[in-house]
């Protein structure tokens, strides 16, 4: 029984809030890219971005006094997605729609999503240091639930923190409205229709200006959301979504570019598929030792793939799948 | 290539604020700041072949310039005597035979169609191989590895003259890129330039997770200087800061050296029949091909000739800074900031590159006292508001040439996207006729 | 007064000039019909007036306003709406979902519209929640069309509408084209079965060389001697 609860905690629950991040992240990497069509390399630090500003207004909130049964990070969310989402919007028109109205080439706009990576990074260590900090006030506690399984005859409780509660509902409630908006609203098909072809899209006087817009508040909230609830769960730091931008892709592109439900997909793959690479078997596999055959035993350390490789799990699934099918497991455009 | 008016007055006025840098911080700190153009110099000219002759978009620099730096010091630095007298080089032999075996094995089931073996039942077998193959270099490698790092820390270097630990890693990087090129090269552009950031960072977690190879995050300090070093020259009566600088001197005379031979050669292939006819592919594919020029087999050779010179300029910066720290390495400083410097100089302009590398270098590195000084500056009046004095301004300002570089790639790519020395356009490829208007 | 007026439309993509000169005028209860053969700047002609291909010089109007170089989201709301040759439905979305974007302009109930184009095409009606990518070629004409008239259009712009259509579809197509004149929309047409559609058509324009070759009704174009000589050949 406790291997089982092991393996749940290490492999299900891990992977499932990376594989949430990823998938957070990736649906906004995917709509743009099927609106705009380049690959938006500074998304990663929209939701560093997006997680600064969420703790920015909870130490403002909470130099007011208030308290609440969740941390005030999460409190302030619903302004703090207002606030990137509009810093989304003014980004893309100081640096990309420019470049757009130019007629300039994806690649182009891809490096140019590298200059702004670089101003968001460099601003944000101008202003917060590069130092870590808790997203969690001093005051408040991070609530960690153990789950207890004595009555099935485990011993170890099977462990969720707060902010992965939080989290999963965060992102369960992000992918319900999404769909809603997608299949039920004007604006919403308006933007699956500009996605799938922009040139019918414009002829049938689809306000293709207004579809980049809410494009660009969408991704911006949800970058928000993702960032700030990563940052709840693990700590604020300026590189916090840098590193996590190419898995973020690979979900993207591994769920197929413009697809925003592959995203989900991909991203909880690549999510599960790395907490499995990295997962120690030998803990699960140490109740059959006895009946190995003599003179073999169970070697320490039984993962695929050493802890340190962890990062290059993603970027493999990445080149893979790049060159195996270069539209993603479930069809994705081609510009 | 002849540089044109242009170029000269660009030159003219680069060697100016170079000159005037020198004044403002002094010559021992001029002449670090100029060894390293020199090293980035040939970087950027390597991506210059790749991006600006081929249209390739290589963003594994930090990975190529991180393995250039690790073969160099494999092949310069001192023998490690205690590594040899163990057993570790006959692990290492073992784990060498589980890898050809394991490739042995993987080429096999590759060619299963040879017998009769077809479509998904070959995909499978080929990637049980792959999975067979891994599990038998690791069960190999692994313990390898640890009894190194466990006895003798790691194997150490072969003591050869660091020069040849330049050459190869040219070499070394050269074998790399062939292999990614071929995998990558034929993938879009942008899924090219997002595989090879992919790549990048899976190179540089091997430079940093192989202890017994390169002592990783230990990191190996000091590696050999080809001239001779301070501490050298002190030791026949020179005067300690004179040293400094004669030594570095020494060291540029030679980076410049290599660095002329180099752009000498890369430019007057530019200027030959191969520059045109690289250029004739990256501005029409599609006519090239139909010209029956194996576009492939091009790129290749471009990719892996650039890779070259990345490979060699990250082994010079090992040298020069006598230490291989595999955590120093960051996209942002060894990608980024070359992408940077071809796109600001001139993409396709070898002169343009260099304008780029060595102007944007000078900036990335001033951008840090500049901030320090705005920082004091606005600190002093913050105080004197009563806001209270600025905490932490050495590691803010040290941020900023982050910001300033963002912004400088975004001001170029708004206002010069053809860089400050352009390519020079002919309107005519003799062999393909004429050049498409915005293909 | 002509609905809508090209006068010696001059313009192209950038390069040299596809359109050298065209004069199209018809009226709303007009089917015209634009023919000639390969490169001689129907499809050009079409375009430019949907905002589509840049007019260097000449002038298009509308219901007597200028609407030269507009863009569609300016000139759908006006009245016009356009069905383009290839990739003209959206083959990810429904085909309800396709009717509907068709109407993204209109701010009013959409539901009378939609039950009228069902009623016009009703193999659409089966099909409202099948994803567009998945009909027959035929269908998905209709689906262009029924998309292009969601919008109310006074004004309806087809880019051969038969192209690529089994011989069966391509006669269905074209009673669905009337049906729509008839009810009281005017049609521009670009059309490779030139014998054919000038048989129906009431204004017909022969271009060769991006200008206007023979203008007139469809029936004096197919008696003309001189035009069937250049440029119909055989039967068609």
């Amino acid at each position: 029984m406790d291997e089982i609860i092991f393996l749940v905690n290490k492999v299900v629950i891990s992977g499932a809030v990376l594989g949430s991040i990823y998938a957070l992240g990736a649906i906004g990497v995917t709509l743009i890219f099927g609106i705009l069509r380049f690959a938006h390399f500074a998304h990663g630090d929209m939701m560093t971005m997006g997680a600064f500003v969420a703790f920015l207004l909870a130490a403002l909130v909470g130099a007011m006094g208030i308290t609440a049964p969740v941390p005030l990070a999460f409190v302030v969310l619903p302004l703090a997605v207002v606030i990137t989402a509009v810093l989304a919007l003014l980004i893309d028109r100081g640096f990309y729609a420019p470049l757009r109205a130019r007629g300039a080439k994806p690649v182009t706009l891809l490096i140019a999503s590298i200059g702004v990576t670089l101003m968001i990074q460099g601003l944000i260590r101008l202003v917060f240091g590069s130092g870590t900090r808790n997203m969690y006030l001093d005051i408040e506690d991070k609530i960690i639930f153990r789950m207890d399984f004595g009555w099935l005859g485990g011993t170890r409780p099977l462990v969720l923190s707060q902010p992965q509660i939080l989290m999963f509902f965060v992102t369960l409630a992000c992918i319900t409205g999404l769909h809603f908006f997608l299949t039920r609203t004007r604006m919403g098909k308006a933007m699956r229709a500009t996605s799938d072809n922009l040139d019918l899209a414009q002829v049938s006087g689809i306000n293709t200006q207004q579809v980049v817009t809410v494009t660009w508040l969408i991704a911006g909230s949800l970058a928000c959301l993702a960032g700030t609830m990563l940052a709840l769960d693990v700590n604020l730091r300026p590189d916090l979504a840098f590193n996590i931008v190419l898995p973020i892709f690979a979900a993207a592109i591994v769920g197929g570019l413009g697809n925003a439900y592959g995203a989900i997909a991909g991203g909880l793959l690549i999510g599960v598929t790395e907490a499995l690479a990295v997962f120690n078997w030998t803990a699960v596999l140490r109740p059959f030792a006895p009946y190995l055959p003599f003179g073999m035993e169970l070697p320490a350390n039984l993962a695929l793939v050493p802890t340190e490789y962890k990062l290059t799990v993603a970027f493999v699934i990445l080149v893979i799948t790049l060159l195996w099918r270069p539209t993603g497991i479930f069809r994705g455009l081609s510009t | 290539m002849i540089p044109d008016r242009r170029t000269l007055y660009a030159f003219a006025a680069l060697i100016v604020f170079v000159t005037l840098v020198g004044v403002w911080q002094g010559p021992a700190n001029v002449s670090l700041l100029i060894a390293h153009t020199l090293a980035y110099s040939l970087i950027a000219l390597g991506l210059n072949i790749q991006f600006g002759y081929g249209g390739l978009f290589n963003f594994a620099i930090m990975g190529f310039l991180m393995v250039g730096g690790a073969t160099n010091v494999f092949f310069s630095f001192p023998i490690n005597p205690d590594f040899w007298a163990s057993d570790g080089p006959m692990l290492l032999g073992r784990a060498l035979l589980a890898f050809v075996a394991g490739a042995l094995l993987v080429l096999g089931a590759r060619r299963l169609d040879r017998f009769g073996i077809k479509g998904k039942a070959r995909g499978i077998a080929i990637g049980i191989a792959w999975f067979v193959a891994y599990l038998v270099y690791r069960s190999q490698i692994d313990p390898a590895a640890a009894y190194i790092e466990s006895t003798s820390g790691w194997i150490g270097g072969l003591g050869l003259y660091p020069v040849i630990g330049w050459a190869m890693a040219g070499v070394v990087v050269a074998f790399i890129a062939r292999i990614i090129g071929k995998i990558t090269l034929g993938l879009r552009s942008d899924y090219l330039a997002i595989a090879t950031i992919g790549i990048s960072e899976i190179l540089r977690s091997f430079v940093k997770n192989m202890d017994w190879l390169t002592r990783g995050t230990l990191a190996v300090s000091p590696v050999p200087w080809p001239v001779p070093q301070p501490q050298n020259l002190q030791a026949v009566g020179v005067s300690i800061d004179d040293s400094f600088v004669y030594a570095r001197l020494g060291f540029i005379l030679l980076l410049a050296v290599v660095f002329v031979a180099a752009f000498v050669l890369v430019n007057r292939a530019y200027g030959g029949p191969w520059g045109r006819m690289m250029r004739a592919i990256r501005d029409n594919h599609v006519a090239a091909e139909a010209m029956g020029k194996n576009v492939r087999v091009r790129q290749l050779e471009l990719f892996v000739l650039g890779s070259i010179l990345m490979g060699i300029g990250g082994a010079m910066l090992v040298t020069f800074s006598q230490i291989l720290d595999p955590s120093g390495y960051q996209p942002i400083n060894h990608t980024f900031l070359v992408w940077v410097m071809v796109i600001v100089g001139g993409a396709g302009n070898n002169w343009g590159a260099v304008l780029g590398a060595v102007l944007i270098y000078f900036i990335w590195i001033l951008s840090d006292p500049l901030a320090q000084f705005l920082f004091l500056n606005l600190s002093r009046w913050t105080e004197a508001i009563g806001w209270g004095a600025i905490p932490e301004i050495d590691s803010r300002s040290l941020q900023m040439r982050v910001f300033v570089l963002g912004l400088v790639i975004s001001i170029a790519l708004r206002y010069a996207p053809q860089g400050l020395i352009p390519e020079i356009v002919h309107k005519h490829h003799p062999e393909l006729g004429h050049k498409k208007a915005g293909a | 007064m002509a609905m809508i007026e090209m006068k010696q439309v001059v313009g192209g993509y950038g390069g040299a000039p596809v359109l050298n000169g065209v004069d199209i005028a018809i009226d709303n209860t007009d089917i015209g019909v634009i023919v000639g053969p390969n490169g001689a700047g129907k499809s050009t002609a079409l375009k430019a007036i949907f905002g589509l291909v840049k007019v260097a010089s000449g002038e298009v109007l509308f219901e007597d306003r200028p609407i030269a170089n507009s863009l569609p989201d300016r000139l759908v709301p006006m009245g016009l709406s356009f069905v383009p040759q290839e990739k003209n439905v959206f083959t990810s979305l429904t085909v309800e979902e396709n009717l509907e974007m068709g109407a993204f302009i209109r701010r009013d109930d959409i539901r009378d519209t939609l039950d009228s184009v069902y009623e016009m095409f009703p193999p659409l009606k089966e099909k409202r929640h099948q994803v567009a990518g998945e009909l027959s070629g035929g269908q998905r004409q209709m689906v262009a069309m029924g998309r292009a008239l969601m919008s109310e259009p006074k004004l309806l712009m087809l880019d051969e509408p038969s192209a690529g259509l089994s011989p069966r579809y391509v006669g269905e197509i074209f009673d669905q084209i009337l049906k729509v004149n008839a009810a009281g929309v005017g049609i521009l047409m670009v059309e490779q079965n030139a014998r054919r559609a000038l048989g129906f058509a009431s204004r017909g324009f022969v271009l060769a060389g991006g200008k206007n070759l023979f203008t007139g009704t469809g029936k004096e174009l197919l008696a003309d001697p001189d035009v069937a000589a250049s440029f119909l050949g055989g039967h068609g």
